[in-house]
């Protein structure tokens, strides 16, 4: 079996420096393709929305891409678009980022436009109505007009969790949206979109000391603003069950997600790993547990996932989050059946342990992900940039197969002692309504 | 639209390093068999696509084939006379790898990534299963019934209830009207017709095995030929019947009661790879919708907010190429929202683009080009693509070259014969209670009901 190299991405060196106006900078040069990335990751997602304001932080990110003091709507795709590059930003549970791909050449453009909008973005009437409308578009096609719109990310986090961080529509309720203002989005930017809340990292092609003098160039002038303290989200683990049923009018069959309450993504790691190989053993590819029992064997399911974070990505989130399994199943088969098959197979891990081959294979598999993410230069500028702001640590991007590798099988053990039926959360999803 | 105005502060780009050219090694085994390998530096992983050709061999029998092809890509994977599906799934996962397998009307593709170490043990295993796949009974019912279970669930998404309507109305009686494979087709589907089927048209001659990464070329040339002189079944590859398109008038309207968007979408013939108008087309599509610093976004989601995000492409199949636009916009701006596109379209094909608009949309495709062949996996998707068309693997260079001198009146008479309204057939999948009387002020509207209700 091959072992995972610890040099793996580290061959990417790590430089880190701090502007006087507190926004913390991440490079990490590789020549090998004449490519640069360039991100700003503000600390600032879903979770720290606050009540009546549903959305918002997903709303303020289209926001950001309206202009800013020195460059009119429209402009920062063109001058991102017209130089060869690639952009786009994301709202995530615990941060909202923004980036570019683009040929080296294009580098200062990219971190001009970046300490612009840092600095100043155009927060207009007509550009939030605007918005508002393409937000509620987004919604839209992402939930109200398809099946399985939004599952279960929308609506197993209110079963799973207790406070109003973790349970509210991160996607916002159109009330919501439609009621925000000029002056909600000031607020907003004024109190999170600090330089001091935010990390820029930069990968590719680039040399250190010029990409260096850059960023100071152009980011130094922004003001240094108050910092929010970080918020807790975390949460008292779960005693009990908790159930829901959401009615589906768009589906043909049912779903099922169950979610458990997993270690702290960053206050206990190393416990975690085993949780993330766990999801791994339990459903990633044919040889796996789950896609064993419930699609080959028993045939009682179409479709099977389980994975940990919100989203599917582990290492950008931190407490509290799930370990979710996810299945979608014909109609002739009950949820109970399904759920008792899940239960079962992840109690025999808790029973009896896994064989060490089995877990490493399990790592080689993992390993060979996480390498093809880093063979891009925008994926591991990413990775890197979500370790720095979450972990406090980019390096820990380039380490994770071999920390992954190193994970015993009583590690994984542990892990699914962890996945307890009688804390399970659970959502049904039942087709309701004329769908064939 | 006037020239880009850049304000002194904006910083001018510097000068672009070229990226560097992969070589490609190719070689044919005595099979017929042609591999093309490309070393590559970046991460320590190989990507592996093989290509056979799959096409229907008539139009007659083209459901039939589409059913049984998704399903043999399934269960290819279930077993051979040595190893049972789980240990093929260990095998492969051992060495990083996992093998995905996939159909459409041109081609069936085994793909995966996996550790260098992996490269022999992992071709051993595909050889094994070109050469002795055993489709076992019982367990290709199961596989069968599942996608089944699963097509019924695409089915349900509007996006591609759209996707198919179009195909249908654009492609009548020809393979590519298929979107989907039947349900019924696919229930009908058994084991001895996916032997027969992989039999004689899983073979060498016309396939096209593609190798990208860390790899030495004459080593891996050597590795595969090793593991795959076995494959030596005999028989001849079906390429995809030609395509005479007729373009359709009118809007069909896919009635989807209920629904709160409408999906418009246009479609019409491009030119293949291989036609010199290419390039002036791909440029025009995108100045009218191709990427977010075009007209059609700046117009219906920038300006109206009536779409989050309206595009357009050209795609490319063996035997036609299309330029096709697609928008989802709330339902009660369904006809301003046509209109708007129908507008763009006719502006474009009717007035010159400006240099500026030009620039951009050049160096955009060029710019992207590069950056979505800068890794293993997006070279040799990119690679076994253009090779299983019948391209060179220095397509790509010569295509930049071409992209280079495209001029002004190039795009505006592109534009004018591939993005003319007229040029288009248009569907809609919509609430035709609330939406067909205004469509019906642009076009005459027919309604069918292939949509289930919202």
């Amino acid at each position: 079996m091959t072992a995972a190299a610890p040099e793996l991405t580290l061959r990417h060196p790590i430089e880190r420096f701090t502007l006087d106006n507190g926004l913390r900078v991440v490079l990490a040069p590789d020549r090998s393709v004449p490519v640069v990335a360039v991100s700003v990751y503000y600390d600032v997602g879903m979770r720290n929305e606050p009540e009546g304001r549903t959305g918002f932080a997903h709303l303020f990110e289209h926001l950001m891409f309206q202009g800013s003091a020195n460059v009119a709507k429209m402009e920062h795709a063109r001058l991102v678009q017209a130089a060869g590059g690639t952009f786009n930003g994301s709202t995530h549970q615990d941060y909202t980022n923004y980036f570019e791909a683009l040929p080296s050449e294009a580098l200062e453009r990219a971190l001009f436009l970046e300490a612009d909008r840092m600095a100043a973005p155009a927060i207009t009437e007509e550009n939030l109505r605007n918005q508002i409308d393409v937000v509620k578009e987004e919604i839209r096609v992402n939930v109200l007009n398809r099946p399985y719109g939004a599952f279960p990310w929308l609506q197993l986090p209110q079963v799973a969790f207790e406070t109003f961080a973790n349970t509210h529509d991160g996607y916002g309720s159109f009330v919501d949206l439609e009621s925000s203002t000029v002056d909600d989005a000031t607020d907003f930017f004024s109190r999170y979109y600090a330089p001091g809340n935010a990390v820029l990292c930069i990968g590719g092609d680039l040399d250190v000391a010029e990409t260096e003098k850059l960023v100071r160039r152009w980011f130094g002038p922004v003001p240094a603003r108050h910092v929010p303290p970080l918020p807790h989200t975390g949460e008292p683990s779960p005693t009990t069950v908790r159930t829901a049923v959401v009615e589906d009018a768009l589906a043909p069959a049912p779903a099922l997600a169950i979610g458990w309450r997993v270690p702290d993504p960053v206050g206990d790691f190393d416990s975690y790993l085993g949780t993330v190989l766990l999801a791994e053993l339990l459903s990633e590819g044919d040889a796996s547990r789950l896609e064993r029992r419930l699609i080959h064997d028993d045939r009682i399911a179409i479709a099977q996932s389980s994975y940990v974070g919100l989203f599917g990505d582990p290492f950008d989130v931190r407490d509290a989050t799930l370990l979710t399994t996810q299945v979608h199943h014909p109609a002739a088969v009950p949820a109970d059946r399904v759920m008792a098959a899940v239960h079962e197979e992840i109690g025999r891990i808790a029973q009896d342990g896994v064989d060490p081959a089995e877990l490493s294979r399990v790592q080689a598999r993992i390993e060979a992900q996480l390498l093809q993410q880093a063979d891009s230069v925008l994926g591991r500028t990413l990775a890197f940039a979500a370790a720095e702001l979450v972990h406090g640590r980019a390096e820990l991007a380039g380490e994770l197969a071999a920390r992954l590798a190193a994970v015993s099988p009583e590690a994984v053990r542990t892990a699914a002692r962890g996945l307890d039926p009688g804390t399970a959360a659970v959502l049904e999803l039942r087709p309701a309504g004329g769908a064939r | 639209m006037t020239a880009v105005q850049e304000p002194t502060l904006i910083p001018p780009l510097g000068e672009p390093r070229p990226h560097p050219t992969p070589v490609a090694a190719e070689t044919t085994l005595p099979n017929g068999l042609r591999v093309v390998v490309v070393p590559r530096p970046g991460v320590p992983l190989v990507e592996l696509r093989l290509r056979v050709p799959f096409a229907a061999s008539n139009a007659r029998n083209a459901g039939v084939h589409a059913a049984r092809g998704a399903v043999l890509s399934g269960a290819v994977l279930l077993g051979t006379q040595r190893h049972d599906q789980t240990d093929i799934a260990q095998l492969l996962q051992g060495h990083g790898a996992e093998l995905s397998v996939s159909t459409d009307a041109d081609r069936l593709v085994f793909g995966t990534t996996l550790l260098p170490g992996g490269l022999g043990p992992v071709l051993e295993l595909l050889a094994e299963l070109l050469t002795g796949a055993s489709y076992p009974a019982g367990q290709v019912d199961g596989e069968r019934d599942r996608l089944a279970e699963r097509i019924a669930i695409a089915r349900s998404q509007p996006g591609m209830i759209a996707r198919s309507a179009l195909a249908a109305r654009r492609f009548g009686a020809h393979p590519y009207a298929i979107g989907l494979p039947d349900a019924d087709l696919v229930s009908a589907v058994r084991a001895p017709a996916l032997r027969r089927l992989h039999r004689e048209r899983v073979v060498p001659a016309g396939s096209i095995l593609v190798l990208v990464g860390d790899l030495d070329p004459r080593a891996a040339a050597d590795t595969v030929a090793a593991a795959l002189e076995g494959w030596t079944a005999t028989g001849k590859a079906v390429e995809t019947p030609p395509v005479g398109e007729q373009r359709v008038p009118g809007i069909e309207l896919v009635d989807r009661p209920g629904a709160v968007q409408s999906n418009l979408r246009l479609g019409g013939l491009a030119p293949s790879r291989t036609d010199p108008e290419l390039p002036a087309l791909r440029l025009a599509a995108m100045i009218f919708g191709g990427y977010f610093s075009s007209r059609l976004v700046e117009n219906i989601r920038e300006r109206r907010g009536y779409s989050y995000s309206p595009r357009s492409a050209v795609e490319h199949q063996r035997a036609a190429s299309s330029f096709l636009v697609e928008a989802d916009v709330a339902t009660e701006v369904t006809g301003p929202a046509l209109l708007e596109t129908l507008y763009e379209l006719g502006r474009m094909s009717l007035t010159p683009v400006t240099e500026a608009e030009l620039d951009a949309a050049r160096r955009y495709i060029l710019g992207s080009m590069a950056l979505s062949t800068s890794t293993h996996a997006g070279l040799a998707s990119t690679l076994s693509a253009l090779l299983g068309v019948g391209l060179p693997a220095d397509w790509l260079t010569t295509h930049q070259r071409d992209l280079t001198e495209v001029t002004v009146e190039q795009v505006q008479a592109a534009a004018a014969r591939y993005l003319a309204p007229e040029a288009l057939t248009a569907v809609v999948v919509g609430d035709a209670g609330r939406v067909a009387a205004e469509l019906g002020t642009l076009a005459p509207v027919t309604v069918s009901g292939g949509g289930d209700p919202a």
